[in-house]
């Protein structure tokens, strides 16, 4: 892509920063299930846990009034409770993520560890938010969305598989799979492990005869 | 726009950018650990406003994270080179009554913030929007974004509108009718009769919940109205340029016959005051109306319905009309603007605050503050037994010590009442300014027409 031909390998001071970054690969996981509408930000990270000053940590906190009671006791009923529901994938109902533009929302789901989410639909801003964050939002059809709930209903170690490269998503137990949509332009920065800062920082010329040319 | 990728997003130029405690430390610290500077520090404007107090502001904030917040954001903003009102400057408040009231807000510009009500300054039609983090951070590295073009959705509201109803009450239908996510991937153009004849305050309403439906922003073509308003303030065109932005200002409409790939009418007869029920903007009915039963929708709505409304310990197929109230907040981006103050304390000028009902009234800005000090609103509302607070987004998020308690209801006149929005456990019901003050007079879920 000629985007990458526009991406600097080095920083200013010459480090070779996007040689290290995290680069998404092909995920086999079982998964954690939510099947809840309209899972808002303030679920995924209240507000009161947005004072801190860092990016690292909110994992901890991540769907902080589901997981303990108001006595900051456990929730045994909420699935990040349930011993049996592991993996980094988040599967999620209808319209994941509204709200409040908070990244924190897409920080902590990423610390707690998961590197995907499965919606049937996600908040505009969530899902910009996820992507540039290096979690990966994966949006597929009502249908396979409901199959998913129902094979980890049935198997809670059921596992899917994300391949991003393909632009594909497998129910393991069943072999059914779906493509989903990518902008081939985040595509190649969640692969190479590039973000739009590096990428529009080589714009700077362009940017500034745009500033001129407008005056 | 400075470029367009091929199948990728467009970057684009940013004119203003707002910046506030909460969503700005984590970009700083980016730029640090790449080495940047900002780049057009003239273009961003900066106040805290998520994490204040609303009472005692000339002390320090007791909450050691809060005050850690709103001192970064200081010390940032002068490292930087950055314009920062701070919470004694006479201009301080939310950033989206900062905006507008400054008139750094302008037609035509675009403007960002990373917080999701940005869209309030699209009443001036200004393409308008929130944005995360990581944005934020590009903006200060480069003035540009990147964003993929969305889908634009027209919305019509021709009429009258009946005693009574406010700006609030159009955009609760509106989101009642198209859902909380019916807007996602859309930017919203609000038009016809009913709009035209509103306020730039009461447009900042409509915008501001724009993003309550899913959409990215609204807009509203900018007209006299518009002009007005903007007239004289701080960082508005000033004698020489005026002429010359307005006649660019007038241009900003859409074309007759523009193609849209929505459109949306409905009639301002049909809107009435406006309360919600459940735990999205879009659970919300007319104040006289009855809650859905459940059976209504499809099993997995159902389900999410059901769920909603255990939270918010309500019968489902029930009347709002009656329902206990225990707080009243009059506030936020969406209502704690002047106007909203003027609003609330007419109604409730002579009459008395029921005694089960603790009521927060909290000015947008420092600006709205000494306005209504000036025209003998706080001395009303004082009267009532109502408490008139300092500046700040407040009970709106619950970041500051203003938050409902587990199991209590609030009528407030801010933008979500999602589980826990306003302090957890907390239960939110959205209305109009004159809908929260009736319901601060009777103690209930009150129409607020009983008293016009």
């Amino acid at each position: 892509m000629s985007i990458e031909a526009n991406i600097p390998t080095n920083d200013k001071r010459g480090n070779a920063f996007v040689m290290n970054r995290y680069r998404f690969k092909t995920i086999v996981s079982s998964i954690i299930p939510i099947p809840i509408e309209n899972v808002d930000t303030d679920q995924i990270i209240p507000a009161r846990f947005l004072k801190a000053t860092t990016r690292e940590g909110f994992g901890e906190n991540l769907f902080r009034d589901w997981r303990y009671n108001q006595s900051g006791n456990k929730n045994a009923d909420f699935v990040l409770n349930k011993t049996e529901f592991k993996g980094n994938i988040l599967v999620g109902g209808e319209n994941f993520g509204s709200g409040s533009s908070r990244e924190h929302a897409a920080w902590a789901i990423f610390d707690y560890g998961f590197r995907v989410v499965v919606s049937s639909f996600f908040a505009d801003i969530f899902k910009n938010n996820a992507l540039n964050n290096k979690l990966l939002p994966v949006q597929v059809s009502e249908k396979f969305l409901a199959k998913i709930f129902a094979t980890v209903e049935k198997d809670p170690k059921s596992e899917l598989k994300v391949d991003l490269e393909n632009q594909t998503i497998t129910i393991l137990a069943t072999g059914e799979s779906e493509n989903f949509d990518i902008n081939p332009y985040k595509k190649t920065c969640l692969l190479k492990g590039y973000d739009d800062i590096d990428y529009l920082m080589s714009l700077k010329n362009e940017i500034e005869a745009f500033e001129k040319a407008r005056i | 726009m400075v470029k367009e990728i091929e199948g990728g997003p467009s970057v684009l130029y940013i004119d203003r950018h707002l910046i506030h405690e909460v969503t700005s430390p984590q970009a700083f610290a980016g730029l640090d650990k790449r080495g940047l500077k900002v780049f057009r520090p003239k273009q961003t404007f900066a106040t805290p406003d998520h994490n204040v107090p609303t009472k005692d502001q000339h002390l320090t904030i007791r909450d050691e994270l809060s005050r850690t917040q709103v001192e970064k954001l200081t010390e940032n903003c002068n490292r930087h080179g950055i314009s920062i009102y701070g919470l004694n400057h006479p201009w301080q408040g939310i950033v989206h009554v900062v905006g507008p009231e400054l008139g750094i807000t302008q037609p035509g510009m675009t403007m960002v913030c990373g917080d999701s009500h940005t869209s309030t300054h699209g009443a001036f039609g200004t393409v308008a929007f929130g944005i995360g983090t990581s944005e934020v951070e590009m903006v200060l590295a480069t003035q540009c974004i990147m964003q993929p073009k969305p889908q634009k959705m027209l919305i019509e509201i021709n009429g009258k509108l009946g005693k009574g109803i406010t700006s609030k009450d159009i955009v609760l239908y509106i989101i009642s009718k198209i859902t909380a996510s019916g807007g996602t991937g859309y930017f919203i153009e609000y038009t016809g009769s009913a709009i035209r004849n509103l306020s730039m305050e009461a447009r900042m309403t409509i915008c501001n919940m724009s993003i309550e439906s899913g959409a990215r922003g609204g807009l509203i073509a900018p007209d006299e109205i518009t002009f007005e308003y903007l007239k004289g303030r701080e960082f508005a065109p000033k004698v020489n340029d005026w002429d010359k932005a307005v006649a660019y200002w007038k241009t900003l409409k859409t074309d007759d016959g523009a193609e849209f790939d929505k459109v949306i009418s409905y009639n301002a007869e049909d809107i009435e005051p406006m309360i919600t029920y459940g735990t999205n903007p879009g659970m919300g009915m007319k104040i006289n109306d009855t809650i859905p039963t459940g059976n209504e929708f499809s099993d997995n709505n159902k389900n999410t319905f059901l769920k909603s409304l255990k939270y918010m310990d309500i019968e489902p197929g029930s009347k709002m009309l009656g329902h206990k109230v225990d707080y009243v907040f009059l506030g936020s981006c969406t209502n704690g603007r002047i106007e909203d103050i003027r609003a609330f304390a007419n109604f409730v000028k002579g009459k008395k605050k029921a005694d089960n009902i603790i009521a927060w009234i909290v000015p947008g800005s420092k600006q709205v503050e000494k306005q209504a000090q000036k025209e003998g609103l706080v001395q009303i509302l004082e009267a009532s037994g109502f408490e008139f607070r300092q500046p700040g987004c407040s009970a709106c998020l619950a970041m500051n010590d203003d938050k409902v308690p587990e199991g209590k209801y609030a009528v407030a006149t801010s933008n979500r009442n999602f589980e826990g929005r306003q302090g957890p456990g907390a239960r939110t019901f959205l209305a109009s300014p004159l809908t929260a003050a009736a319901a601060a007079i009777t103690g209930r879920v009150t129409d607020p027409r009983e008293f016009l």
